[in-house]
């Protein structure tokens, strides 16, 4: 298998990620798209570990689903917290910060 | 038998993937996105590293999008109403995608990427010197994380408490209760 194989996927998913970040106006749609972003980083990480024969990338990965774990868990709070307020998740409703 | 099961696992990833933006419902969305996760874990299975494929599975899989499904049952968002098409963000996302996506193809094209993968057994002799060579094994992921690593597991113990008392706090109903307050004082003034 080609190197260039794996990053052509991880680059279309990473993608497909910004896509998905960029239509949808439903925040927990937007959260789930982030994720998806950081998993195409993830798999850029182990495809360039296993190039160069060096564990430090997959090393990385551990740390970056760490990171996503607990950006999940705060991002999933504030939702919800704004849920609370506004009953919607639709960002159009989030407007307190403009003017 | 490797070239098709990378084919299947990456068109898996790729179809599944894009289907979380594109499917209207976020249950559905959150379905797809557990496929996508798996293809991943296949497809890092694929490059030999076994440990990083159980945990993508255990940790993104298992626990994280378990919470996206449990939010998205709390919430209970009425499904999206047939509001009109947002033509324009439409528009800007699929040139943002193209444009991301041809210069990724672009850069994966060069001829310093476009190699073969090297031999796993040559890791011992083919790894850079003073790293720790590749491995799928979960004891090396020990020896790294607990020798080479020590300071930043050390850090994501404190981020993961930061987290969870961030999200302790977040969840309390403050809003409700500096409304509570405020009939409080009304009260008194009165």
């Amino acid at each position: 298998m080609l190197m260039s194989h794996y990053l052509v996927v991880a680059g279309i998913l990473f993608s497909i990620g910004m896509f998905g970040v960029l239509l949808r106006r439903n925040t927990l749609v937007m959260l789930m798209c982030l994720e998806l972003m950081l998993n195409a980083v993830n798999l850029l990480f182990v495809a360039f570990s296993r190039y160069n024969l060096n564990l430090d990338g997959n090393l990385f990965v551990f740390f970056a689903i760490t990171v996503a774990a607990a950006e999940v868990a705060v991002g999933l709070a504030i939702v919800v917290a704004l849920f609370k307020r506004k009953d919607t998740v639709q960002v159009d409703a989030f407007t307190e910060m403009k003017n | 038998m490797q070239d098709f099961l990378f084919y299947f696992l990456s068109a898996l990833t790729l179809i599944s993937g894009l289907m979380v933006p594109v499917s209207k419902n976020p249950v559905n969305g959150a379905m797809y996105m557990i496929l996508c996760l798996i293809g991943t874990a296949g497809l890092f299975a694929l490059l030999g590293s076994y440990f990083m494929a159980a945990l993508q599975v255990l940790v993104y899989a298992g626990a994280i999008m378990v919470l996206f499904i449990f939010i998205i049952m709390l919430i209970n968002a009425p499904a999206e109403t047939k509001r009109k098409r947002d033509i324009p963000s439409l528009i800007a996302a699929a040139i943002a995608f193209l444009m991301l996506t041809v210069g990724f193809v672009m850069m994966a094209m060069s001829p310093e990427l476009n190699q073969p993968m090297p031999a796993l057994e040559d890791a011992e002799t083919l790894a850079a010197e003073g790293a720790i060579p590749f491995d799928g094994s979960a004891k090396s992921y020990g020896f790294g994380l607990y020798g080479k690593y020590m300071l930043p597991i050390q850090v994501m113990g404190f981020l993961l408490l930061a987290a969870m008392v961030g999200v302790i706090h977040l969840s309390k109903d403050l809003h409700a209760r500096s409304q509570a307050m405020l009939k409080v004082k009304e009260n008194a003034s009165e």
